[in-house]
């Protein structure tokens, strides 16, 4: 139960930054989203993310910060693996289910609706 | 004839023959849709593109315009027309089916003024006995081509507003019954520098303090010379920056007698369209439909009409640039 409390409140700050940062500092909302991102490879970086993850469970795993974090997290674990190269191919490793329903259904949706308005 | 600085009178007092109107079914649910000719179920009007839909809503217009006011096509003489479209694609399409001789002008939502004010000058100088003029715009394929794709559903502050989707247009002619053109005065770019296209109202406010300023220094008139002085799409927050700055500069003018289209074609507590409706059609529709209406009916004897437009493009703002504004005022008597 207490999870579930810190989740509501950890996942509402995360938008809340969010928020500021379209209305207070005019970032557009593809900005604001790469904004998020980039912050959720840097704190994952420095370790940070992991344990926010422990602590806010969905509160911080399904914010975009987290895409950023598993982008980070790949790309180091391929790193360890197979040395520098990993970098490159592991960079979508984790995300890759993420990216690819994009990609499957987005094309999905243009068979059925008109793509382009 | 040349009137002060930036003002023409327009002696021969061109007529506006007839005018015509059409929208989609947002503009439906709201307060002018009497004033509506042509109302339309769907945004796409049957059509595969939201810019195929707004041509036809534009041809539409121009087609009743003509019919009402029982003139063949082969007897108008020009056909001015402007809309939000790159390259005014839909002003184009439209005089490729109307076959009418053609002058395509771009003043974004300012266009409806601006033709109105060239038809003007054409007749009264030209004596070209009918000239048709028109403005569209579509909600959808504005927001696409100046904000965000549609589907992508991006936040808006409480500053943007809603473009309209529909179409006017006016005929006017030598001779006739009907509200007559006295004058106008075009406008000059003023650019405040204010760059975000969330908030067109306070970027164009500026530029339409600065014509309606220009037009009474021109004129030689006070503002009560006028029942109804209108501005085309500043919206609730424009209209404000606007009104108060005419008050600071020392204009007598008050909140009954200058209104906003923008405030008026939607209902604002049931609609959700944040600081009011933007767009050509716009002032198109309120100005054509609603208060040429009004004026056929007695209620209004004399109106100033100041479109008001910002001439940014997507790349512009893209690069950075600020939005250059202008509004074109024209006066119109019963």
């Amino acid at each position: 139960m207490e999870k579930i409390i810190w989740a509501f409140i950890v996942g509402g700050l995360i938008c809340v930054v969010g928020q500021i940062m379209m209305d207070v500092f005019k970032l557009t909302p593809a900005h604001t989203m790469s904004t998020l991102v980039v912050v959720g490879a840097i704190l994952g970086g420095l370790g940070l993310y992991e344990p926010l993850i422990k602590f806010a469970g969905a509160g911080a795993t399904v914010p975009i910060c987290s895409f950023g974090n598993s982008l980070l997290k790949g790309a180091l674990q391929e790193l360890e693996q197979h040395g520098p190269i990993g970098v490159l191919t592991g960079i979508f490793k984790l995300t890759s289910a993420g990216i690819s329903s994009a990609i499957i259904f987005g094309f999905i949706a243009s068979l059925i609706f008109k793509p382009k308005g | 004839m040349v009137k002060g600085h930036q003002s023409f009178i327009f002696e021969s007092k061109p007529v506006i023959l007839a005018s015509a109107t059409s929208a989609g079914p947002f503009e439906a649910q709201g307060p002018l849709a009497e004033d509506i000719d042509l109302i339309h179920d769907d945004i796409y009007l049957g059509q595969d593109s939201f810019e195929k839909a707004e041509k036809l809503m534009l041809e539409g217009a121009a087609v009743k315009t003509m019919e009402k006011a029982g003139i063949n096509k082969y007897d108008v003489g020009l056909f001015i027309s402007g809309d939000l479209m790159n390259q005014i694609i839909s002003s184009s399409f439209t005089a490729r089916t109307i076959g009418i001789p053609y002058l395509g002008i771009f003043g974004a939502c300012s266009s409806s003024m601006e033709g109105l004010s060239i038809a003007a000058a054409y007749v009264d100088g030209q004596k070209v006995k009918y000239v048709l003029t028109g403005a569209s715009s579509h909600n959808s394929s504005a927001e696409k081509q100046f904000r965000y794709p549609n589907e992508y559903g991006a936040q808006k502050p409480p500053t943007a507003q809603w473009t309209v989707t529909g179409a006017g247009a006016c005929l006017l002619s030598t001779q006739g019954n009907g509200p007559k053109v006295t004058g106008a005065t075009i406008g000059r770019i003023v650019d405040m520098g204010i760059s975000d296209p969330f908030n067109m109202g306070a970027a164009m406010a500026p530029a339409a303090v600065d014509t309606i300023e220009a037009h009474f220094r021109d004129m030689e008139i006070e503002p009560d010379y006028y029942d109804i002085i209108v501005t085309g799409d500043l919206g609730s927050i424009g209209h404000k920056i606007t009104l108060d700055k005419l008050i600071e500069n020392g204009m007598r003018i008050s909140e009954k007698t200058y209104k906003d289209c923008g405030m008026m074609i939607y209902d604002s507590k049931k609609q959700q369209v944040f600081a009011g409706g933007s767009g050509c059609a716009c002032s198109a529709i309120t100005v054509y439909g609603h208060f040429l209406n009004r004026m056929r009916r007695g209620e209004i004897k004399k109106m100033l009409a100041v479109a008001t437009g910002a001439l940014h493009s997507p790349l512009s703002y893209q690069q950075k640039e600020s939005i250059p504004c202008i509004a074109h005022a024209v006066a119109i008597e019963m």
